[in-house]
């Protein structure tokens, strides 16, 4: 089955760069450890800042990962050469999207289990749930990578992309405002990027032991806005180029 | 004669340049044909829309009896690209593999075509530790792993050595003889007598299509390079 193979094929490219799998796992729970020594002695505001961290870290990583990845492809010549074989372009966007969810599966369960265990973080409605979510961003940030790839020529305008696509969600996802007390317009905006619900999922996760019904609407919308990405991701991957 | 690729009236445009200008050949079923001409003659965009990758601005191109770029003939082609467009993180076995399964195909046609190429000994590297020559021999095991009915190759000979090459033509000449239609450009003149037929292009426009001793025969010169030197002069005299 050709998804198969290309998720193997994804993910062997992958192995063979032990550098990036060490990133991939390390840094976010290097992070995370460095916020648990900022808020020393307050461990409500940790358990709150890591939690959003959580579902953060995840998004950031793969959408970089990913338009890079993305872009190789397209500069290597490789993805003309596909385009004329039996690959499919779902194929390739939900291999890259399952190779690199599977990725940002390890990359959330150690984070979040070291946070946990190791850093006492809480988390009232259990581990599991957290690195759904985080999974979940991860995926979401697979699908803006590759939607966003396809607008960039280099790998200079594809980093650029990073700030644009993800500053304004990390601003604007009631981490450092909460969304309430924004100026309404900003609120509105807040409303449309989708890693504001998926902050929203964590921070219902963590102070409710069973899951709410708004948690499971958040994980929904994150879902929908993922569906739309690769939707719009296929449709501006063109088999025939100038 | 039958026509496996029929390109007829073929316009392609880049920016405000017509790469093709009402480009028309036809290449036979079962046979080796090379595309020649100066580098930006055409011959890449030509090859990008037989293989059905190229956006087109009019014309047609039949491949097989279907449109170029049918999802039916992507099973039939093989394409290498002028650059080596393999995975560099891969080894040369994992590529050959990944692009076998393409075709629902498994290793041993991997395996076959890695050393139809000459590479079984370096099939465990990654590409990115290859020679040159040995990268673009890795990328055309990937384009024949397949056994196309239509081999499309973009210089395949570049970088390789001598004993090499001519092992590569002997079997392109195998698998034409086995039925495959093989359309390779080059600019190796020895290489071109080894062709059943030659297309001549040169800014966007044929101007020489038949077999190399035609070719030299019309052109007054037992040299091909002399031969398309001749020919292209006399081109330029008569305006089209």
């Amino acid at each position: 089955m050709i998804l198969l193979s290309t998720i193997r094929r994804i993910l062997t490219q992958l192995r063979h760069d032990p550098r990036t799998i060490a990133l991939i796992v390390v840094v976010p729970t290097l992070l995370i450890t460095l916020m648990y020594f900022m808020y020393d002695g307050q461990p409500r505001v940790f358990d709150r800042v890591a939690l959003t961290m959580l579902g953060i870290f995840p998004f950031i990583v793969m959408f970089l990962i990913t338009s890079i990845a993305m872009l190789r492809e397209r500069a290597n010549g490789t993805l003309e050469r596909l385009f004329t074989t039996p690959v499919g372009k779902l194929d390739l966007l939900f291999g890259y999207g399952l190779a690199f969810g599977g990725a940002a599966a390890v990359q959330a369960a150690v984070a979040a289990g070291f946070a946990y265990w190791a850093l006492g973080m809480s988390a009232a409605g259990g581990l599991g749930l957290v690195v759904l979510i985080a999974v979940a961003n991860a995926v979401l940030g697979v699908a803006l990578g590759l939607l966003c790839s396809a607008f960039a020529r280099t790998e200079f305008q594809a980093v650029q992309f990073m700030p644009l696509v993800v500053a304004p969600q990390l601003l604007l996802c009631g981490l450092f405002v909460p969304r309430e007390r924004m100026v309404g317009w900003l609120q509105g905006v807040s409303d449309v990027l989708p890693m504001s619900y998926s902050v929203q999922a964590l921070t219902e996760v963590g102070s409710h032991p069973d899951p709410t019904g708004t948690m499971w609407r958040d994980l929904g919308v994150v879902l929908g806005a993922i569906i739309v990405a690769l939707a719009v991701g296929a449709a501006t991957l063109r088999r025939r180029t100038p | 004669m039958d026509t496996a690729i029929e390109v007829t009236g073929l316009v392609v445009r880049r920016g405000k340049r017509a790469v093709l200008d009402g480009f028309t050949c036809a290449v036979p079923r079962g046979s080796v044909t090379g595309l020649l001409g100066p580098s930006g003659s055409g011959k890449t965009t030509l090859m990008r829309t037989v293989v059905g990758v190229q956006v087109v601005t009019s014309g047609t191109v039949t491949v097989l009896g279907s449109p170029a770029g049918s999802p039916a003939l992507r099973s039939k082609i093989g394409y290498l690209t002028q650059a080596p467009s393999i995975y560099a993180d891969l080894t040369v076995r994992e590529n050959a593999r990944y692009f076998a399964s393409l075709y629902r195909l498994g290793a041993s046609a991997a395996d076959e075509a890695i050393e139809t190429v000459g590479l079984t000994r370096a099939a465990h590297q990654l590409v990115a530790d290859l020679s040159g020559g040995q990268r673009s021999r890795a990328s055309l095991a990937c384009a024949i792993v397949s056994r196309p009915e239509i081999l499309v190759l973009d210089e395949p000979t570049v970088g390789q050595d001598p004993l090499l090459r001519d092992e590569l033509w002997a079997h392109f000449r195998r698998m034409a003889a086995d039925g495959a239609t093989v359309l390779v450009s080059s600019h190796v003149m020895d290489e071109a007598n080894r062709c059943d037929r030659l297309l001549l292009i040169r800014e966007g426009v044929l101007i020489a299509d038949d077999t190399p001793a035609a070719v030299k025969k019309a052109a007054g010169s037992d040299d091909l390079d002399q031969a398309f030197l001749n020919l292209i002069r006399a081109h330029e005299k008569v305006p089209a």
